[in-house]
């Protein structure tokens, strides 16, 4: 090897050190380093008040170190499979209604003439860049008089108000590359309407409705502020479970379980979707 | 194109449906009685009494000041990851600047939560730790629009710089700074909006001692639904908005979604067409 390439090579390894160095190190500590600590406090006891017993140093008398005690709990009691159970139907719910009011306004959009497509965009995008809360509290004031408040009504229709536009973008993104001559092919065999839909443009926008699924149905499961605030006490789900073992009783060990059980079924949902959209893909 | 009535009309009902509640929070904002019911009269007085709040405006200055240092911390370090990953081929990055974007919120609050208090002590929370757990979801959206502007880009023009006798620092400085430049003002004024607006993990990691703006908004409408709420949600709103208009002028592509999409659905339609 001659020297030029040599300092070329230790040139190129020290640049890679330079620029992924720093973020690499900030998210070591401050993401996958906590990451790790709740998978750990999730086998382990809360401290004396509340919290969690320290991770070093010696531990109160009479306590071990690491339990499957919080597991065990959740296990043995199906109230808490039934909130994620719940949690599940209140995400599949909000999921599908997104995507029957998605749909049509991503095939205007996608149908559009190019120069007002990207102003149509930005009209959807708009309200979702206003405040969470705000966009909450927009239902507080609507329901309120209606009598509507601390329904699952109310829950799931700011549900899909909080997350409609996760589910527009994707499947705009998917409609806009389909080839218009298709439908003309189709409509030319014969195809009404009805069936140059079912058959030509759903099948091949299947892709895309995945993409918008996983989009909305991850973050509903953890939301805890909606049914919080717009919900009764019936409506609570895997997110406010957490709160509460956090803020609430602050037994951070049980919050913890509770936490990696959702990150669980967040993997389970991310890889299944993953295999869907491959089959999607084969179908189109 | 075919655009049937059918369709005209339930996306009108769809937008309409988007922005109908946004507008009754703003009407109600002006509105002369205590009550979001009805229309009493035209006033200024919520916003009067809003700037009059001692707790709102300590409440704005915090957020600011999170929102800012975050932006410049999450700008710098999502620049780094977004060009380590265009140019390098990497493990752990890719995995680690995506991931706090793709899991619930509630998971990196709770967790950064144990963390600060585990590592620091029962009184860590300030504005530090939220600046520090803003940062950490902000690289992320960075990292993405840098990286997208510089898969878009001739790698040629790196080539002639070497060729030409750059040294790296050279080529970094007169060429990517500038090429990515507005990908980078696009990153801080992203980066900027969602701290400023962030609620989940600014829950979790604020403490009693650090009140925000959403979380002042979120006491207020846990206690009681006022006029005042709706003042504050109003102006919020038009802090947005302008960031936003600034954003689509100085990065016309961030809101066509094609950069918001992972490449991934990009290649399966390819296989449609």
């Amino acid at each position: 090897m001659s020297l030029i390439q040599a300092t070329r090579i230790r040139g190129e390894r020290f640049q890679k050190f330079i620029v992924s160095a720093p973020p690499f190190v900030f998210l070591l500590l401050f993401f996958l380093l906590p990451a790790l600590i709740m998978v750990v406090a999730s086998f382990r006891y809360p401290g004396e008040f509340g919290g969690l017993a320290p991770l070093f140093g010696d531990l109160p008398a009479g306590e071990k170190g690491l339990t499957l005690e919080n597991y065990q709990i959740f296990f043995s009691d199906f109230v808490y499979a039934q909130i994620f159970l719940k949690s599940l139907g209140v995400a599949a719910l909000t999921t599908l209604v997104c995507l029957v009011m998605a749909y049509p306004v991503a095939l205007l959009i996608a149908r559009s003439p190019k120069k007002s497509r990207d102003l149509l965009v930005l009209l959807c995008v708009l309200p979702f860049a206003s405040n969470f809360l705000v966009r909450i509290y927009a239902w507080m004031i609507i329901l309120g008089p209606l009598d509507l408040l601390f329904t699952r009504f109310a829950v799931i229709i700011s549900m899909v108000y909080v997350h409609l536009p996760f589910m527009i973008l994707p499947l705009y993104t998917n409609l806009e590359k389909h080839d218009p001559t298709l439908l003309d092919a189709a409509q030319d065999l014969g195809a009404n309407a009805w069936n140059r839909f079912w058959k030509v443009t759903f099948p091949m926008s299947l892709p895309g409705i995945f993409s918008g699924a996983v989009l909305v149905f991850i973050p509903v499961l953890g939301m805890f502020a909606i049914p919080e605030i717009l919900g009764g006490k019936d409506d609570w789900l895997v997110g406010n479970m957490i709160k509460e073992s956090f803020l609430g009783t602050r037994d951070w060990p049980f919050g913890s379980m509770l936490s990696m059980m959702l990150t669980v079924v967040v993997l389970g949902i991310v890889a299944l979707s993953m295999a869907f959209a491959k089959r999607g893909r084969r179908y189109a | 194109m075919r655009r049937s009535p059918l369709l005209w009309i339930s996306a009108a009902l769809v937008y309409a449906f988007l922005y109908i509640p946004l507008i009754v929070v703003v009407i109600f904002s002006f509105n002369n009685s205590k009550l979001n019911a009805e229309w009493v009269g035209f006033t200024f007085d919520w916003y009067r009494v809003l700037f009059n709040n001692e707790g709102m405006l300590i409440a704005a200055r915090n957020s600011l000041f999170i929102a800012a240092m975050a932006t410049l911390l999450a700008t710098v370090l999502g620049t780094m990851a977004g060009i380590a990953i265009h140019r390098f081929r990497l493990r752990f990055l890719p995995f680690m600047t995506i991931t706090p974007l793709a899991m619930p919120e509630i998971l990196l609050g709770v967790s950064l939560l144990i963390f600060f208090i585990s590592a620091f002590g029962e009184n860590a929370l300030s504005l530090l730790t939220v600046i520090i757990a803003h940062t950490t979801f902000c690289i992320g959206f960075v990292a993405i629009i840098v990286r997208a502007r510089l898969t878009g880009m001739d790698e040629s023009v790196f080539e002639a710089a070497r060729d030409l006798g750059a040294t790296p620092w050279q080529s970094f400085r007169l060429i990517t700074l500038p090429l990515i430049k507005p990908a980078m003002i696009a990153g801080a004024l992203i980066s900027f909006t969602l701290s400023i607006d962030d609620f989940v993990i600014t829950f979790f990691t604020a403490g009693a001692g650090v009140p925000t703006l959403p979380l002042t908004i979120y006491t207020m409408i846990k206690i009681a639904v006022t006029p005042e709420v709706n003042a504050l949600s109003t102006l919020m709103m038009l802090l947005t908005l302008i960031l936003i208009i600034v954003a689509t002028k100085v990065a016309p592509d961030l809101f066509r979604s094609k950069r918001l999409v992972k490449d991934d659905d990009a290649e399966s339609n390819a296989q449609i067409n």
